[in-house]
């Protein structure tokens, strides 16, 4: 692929499909959170992929998707702390981390 | 040469892709999950964005896929459970990213971009960065920071009593 603005756009659509895909699918706990972090990363690619073709306007900066890039960065990695604390006491409550099992809501 | 390496960097995110959905070893997909994300990484860095590469490298690889195996290694004890659902379910799900993926292949190709006549060299960006970061985005980043906090405390907060057995 040549090194142009659509190729980037191909890849990112690639790792978000891939990624929903895997949440779709998955029964392990992990396997999806693995799944949110390709769609994540598909996100950001997106934005530095636009901050580094597109023609830059009077009121944006050049560099704003890369921040935008770098706050998706830092809010996954809150996600992903929370959601294996998440998992690792549903672990030791019910001993398995098999989505189909999670039927029930209550404490 | 720019488009050789291009390409082998879009061929070690893809790839190892497909293995991370479809792999049936949850140990193996978190080992290609790894190399997915430092193909981003090095797409990044093409692009131009090489504090966004770096950051990439070390908090994915060096943070969350170390906190994803270990969340691996701690919830494998005993029997292997089946990874994926069974196959109606991952008909229904392929066909809807087919979908999607087609839709959004046909924006990405056929869209008429604003694209910028000429491409600057890349320029270094993390002075410029640190210049955002405290001056015009002072407000997201120090929300951000808060984020971090609580999503810090609340998980110890969620482990300890789970543990505790209240």
């Amino acid at each position: 692929m040549p090194y142009s603005l659509p190729s980037f756009l191909v890849v990112s659509s690639l790792l978000f499909c891939l990624g929903m895909f895997t949440v779709l699918t998955r029964r392990n706990a992990i396997g999806i959170l693995m799944g949110i972090e390709l769609v994540l990363n598909g996100a950001g690619l997106n934005f530095v992929a636009f901050s580094r073709f597109l023609e830059p306007s009077q009121t944006t900066n050049l560099l704003s998707g890369q921040l935008f890039t770098l706050f998706i960065i830092a809010v996954a990695a809150a996600e992903v702390a929370v959601a294996l604390a998440i998992v690792l006491s549903l672990y030791s409550r019910m001993k398995t981390i098999d989505v189909e099992d999670f039927k029930e809501l209550r404490g | 040469m720019k488009d050789i390496i291009f390409n082998v960097f879009i061929l070690l995110t893809v790839i190892p892709c497909f293995w991370v959905a479809l792999s049936s070893n949850i140990v193996h997909a978190a080992f290609s999950l790894l190399i997915t994300l430092f193909g981003v990484a090095g797409l990044y860095v093409l692009l131009g964005a090489d504090f966004i590469g770096v950051v990439q490298v070390i908090v994915y690889i060096g943070g969350i896929l170390i906190l994803i195996i270990f969340g691996v290694m701690m919830t494998q004890r005993g029997k292997l459970l089946p990874l994926s659902i069974q196959l109606p379910g991952k008909v229904f799900g392929a066909v809807l990213t087919g979908v999607i993926l087609v839709a959004l292949v046909l924006t990405a190709t056929k869209s008429l971009w604003p694209v910028a006549s000429i491409l600057g060299e890349p320029q270094p960006t993390s002075a410029a960065i640190g210049d955002l970061l405290l001056g015009k985005y002072l407000i997201p980043f120090e929300v951000a920071s808060v984020l971090l906090l609580v999503a810090l405390v609340g998980a110890v907060l969620i482990v300890r009593r789970s543990v505790r057995g209240e």
